[in-house]
């Protein structure tokens, strides 16, 4: 099948697309059609294997999105099956532009300017089928009280659909903003998602991503970020769906004296398979990333962490740090950890770290001893591994959804 | 009726035969004290007693309440009132004290068929515990033991003891490494707890402990086996001559 199951799609999908980014379309698709699809042989993709994806016939997914309510307590725009369904509240003023591509005005030009095509196939391909996706303008100094929430949801009826999510940030000189991603679905079909990120000057963005994707769905993300000088930037990026998911972070430093923390969580169990690639690229002096990412596998679930970071040769008096801490659950799960750090410049100070470990015995019988059952012992400690990423979550709503979902 | 009757007990550990035969009956109300050299098996009673599952028991029986206590999962054993305060209390980083001590106590009731406490509920007697502990008003927020000193570690065992009111309280050298002060506030908190419907087994190295919980029976434990038993006037005793002349006494 290979790129078939998605060129095939092409002509269909632009009967019903806007001409509006007939030309990013025509350049992603050249861009796709000239590269090679990954397979293990490819460095930065040896422990996953794609072929499950590029072996199913995927349909375009179905126009549904009136079927699915919206509630939430914070700005919301909802998406279902990749295109705009609706938002509420309907605008939140002056103080940033919030809701769907397809009625944008400004800044459309930062569109795969961050996220380059050339990145990943995967990347090309989601830009090949570009139409609508989330859009959220932040303007120079404002500073957004209450998080903005983007949900990418699929439905599914019938045949497995590819969908390909697209979101555009940009934020402006020392604005403020908090940004949640969240992806989720029924049934079998294949999100391949990007996400484009502009920092600027001085702005701080703390994003965060919820992929509670089905557990027959496949998942491939691309989020993409250019930090400004001073600027900073956290993401939580959190992994709980998806039977094969590839997750890819791309941060750079395009202004110095700017800070960014990747933290990732990853929970896997069953034949779940979770690909963590994260790259870090110190184009600039001065700046600092710090990097977290743990993973909890169960089951026969395979997970993959593999972090790289980049200090260019003037990126002198970078400071990175970066740590994968793993706990397995099962003898059955694996996990692969390659920290890839590539240092040209002399002065800089650069650590990493990883661990596997699994549940500890005494701590499981101290819970034990004091009457708390062997099972909710065990969740327990597996939620305090957890809580070192979900307790620095700055929303408590959500800090509260994930200890449900892990201790319970 | 005894509320603890262990008879013959062996346990082995590795390979290695530790516990070689022990004898003991505790009645509701009476505090015995185990003292014993390193090594002599203290610690391993302790975990045997609570289902430390790396200890084989290979003879004996050991009933709880006329329970065969040796078919039960640890948690059914603190259910059915049985605390240790650890030897090495254990650090648990990432769990608070109050969730931790919540779960517990609610975990402790639903084996009891009472109904769990809700959160301001559990907070009330747990604020009234830590007051007559003495407990750092950050104690609940803290995570288990973590970063605690010796003494603050040791002071939590028994404030987990007070929340929890067992009916039988094993104590594992919770006076090793205590200063003076320290070892009575924690005597105190025992004190406290000692009633008539509850047994506590208190272990120590040394006599010290005994001057503050004054206990009625006191047991010495050599090799695996309780070689002398006596009244509190026992413990006196061997602080002046050492357990070499009791070990001595042992029949081959
Ligand atoms: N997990 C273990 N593995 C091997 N040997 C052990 C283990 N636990 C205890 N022992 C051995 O059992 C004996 C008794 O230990 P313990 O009960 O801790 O003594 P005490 O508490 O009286 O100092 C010691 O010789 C000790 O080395
Ligand atoms: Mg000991």
């Amino acid at each position: 099948m290979e790129k078939t199951t998605f060129t095939k799609l092409f002509t269909p999908f632009d009967n019903q697309a806007d001409a509006r980014f007939a030309q990013l379309r025509q350049s992603g698709r050249e861009c796709f059609g000239a590269a090679a699809l990954p397979t293990t042989r490819t460095e930065d993709w040896r422990f996953t294997n794609i072929s499950p994806i590029t072996a199913t016939p995927f349909t375009l997914a179905n126009n549904v999105h009136a079927r699915v309510k919206l509630d939430s307590d914070h700005p919301t725009v909802l998406f279902v099956n990749g295109r705009f369904a609706k938002q509420a509240p309907e605008s939140i003023g002056a103080s940033a532009e919030i809701g769907s591509l397809a009625r944008a005005t400004t800044k459309l030009s930062q569109l795969a300017r961050i996220a380059s095509d050339r990145d990943s196939p995967f990347t090309s391909l989601n830009t090949s089928f570009l139409n609508d996706g989330a859009y959220v303008v932040v303007p120079d100094g404002n500073v957004i009280a209450t998080p903005i929430e983007i949900r990418f949801h699929s439905l599914v009826e019938g045949n497995a659909p590819a969908i390909h999510p697209r979101t555009l940030v940009v934020v402006g000189k020392n604005a403020c903003v908090t940004i949640v991603e969240r992806y989720s679905g029924n049934a079998a079909y294949f999100t391949n998602a990007v996400t484009e990120i502009a920092v600027g000057e001085g702005a701080v963005v703390d994003h965060v991503k919820i992929q509670d994707e089905s557990t027959t769905a496949y998942h491939i993300a691309h989020t993409a970020v250019v930090m400004g000088a001073r600027s900073n930037f956290t993401t939580h990026y959190v992994s709980l769906g998806g039977a094969l998911v590839r997750n890819e972070v791309r941060v750079r430093f395009d202004g110095e004296h700017a800070e960014a923390t990747v933290n990732g969580l990853y929970l896997a169990s069953g034949t779940q398979h979770i690909d963590n690639f994260t790259l870090i690229d110190h184009a600039q002096p001065n700046c600092a990333s710090h990097e977290l990412y743990k993973g909890i596998l169960d089951g026969k679930s395979h997970g993959v962490f593999n972090g790289k970071i980049f200090v260019r040769k003037d990126a002198q008096k970078t400071d990175a740090k970066q740590t994968n801490k793993v706990l397995l659950l099962s003898d059955d799960a694996t996990i692969n950890t390659k920290p890839q750090l590539e240092i040209f410049a002399d002065d800089v100070k650069c650590t990493h770290g990883a661990t596997v470990g699994q549940l500890d015995p005494l701590q499981l019988f101290y819970l034990q001893s004091r009457g708390i059952p062997l099972d909710q012992a065990r969740r327990l400690l597996t939620f305090a591994f957890a809580n070192d990423i979900v307790g620095r979550l700055k929303i408590e709503a959500l800090r509260d959804e994930l200890e449900q979902r892990i201790v319970r | 009726m005894n509320m603890l009757t262990i008879k013959n007990l062996h346990a082995r550990v590795a390979d290695k035969d530790i516990l070689r035969g022990i004898n003991l009956d505790v009645k509701a109300g009476e505090v015995h004290a185990i003292m014993g050299p390193n090594g002599s098996g203290k610690s391993t009673l302790a975990g045997v007693l609570t289902g430390k599952d790396a200890f084989e028991v290979t003879q004996g029986e050991v009933l709880f309440e006329g329970k065969n206590l040796l078919d039960m999962d640890p948690e059914e054993r603190a259910g059915e009132g049985i605390f240790l305060a650890f030897q090495y209390p254990v650090e648990i980083p990432g769990v608070t004290n109050s969730y931790f001590l919540r779960a517990s106590v609610n975990a402790v009731r639903k084996h009891r068929g009472e109904p769990e406490l809700d959160a301001a509920a559990f907070l009330k007697i747990v604020k009234q515990k830590m007051k007559i502990l003495h407990m750092p008003e950050d104690l609940l927020k803290r995570n288990v033991n973590e970063g605690f000193s010796g003494g603050e570690k040791k002071r939590n065992e028994i404030f987990q003891m007070a929340v929890l009111e067992p009916r039988l309280a094993i104590l594992d050298e919770t006076d090793s490494g205590l200063d003076i002060d320290a070892m009575k506030a924690v005597a105190e908190g025992v004190n406290a707890l000692r009633s008539k419907d509850r047994a506590m087994i208190v272990i120590t190295h040394y006599q010290r402990l005994l001057d503050y919980i004054v206990p009625d029976y006191v047991h010495v434990l050599a090799e695996g086996r309780i070689v002398k038993s006596g009244p509190k006037e026992l413990a006196l005793e061997l602080e002046k001559h050492g357990y070499d002349p009791i070990k001595m006494t042992v029949p081959a």
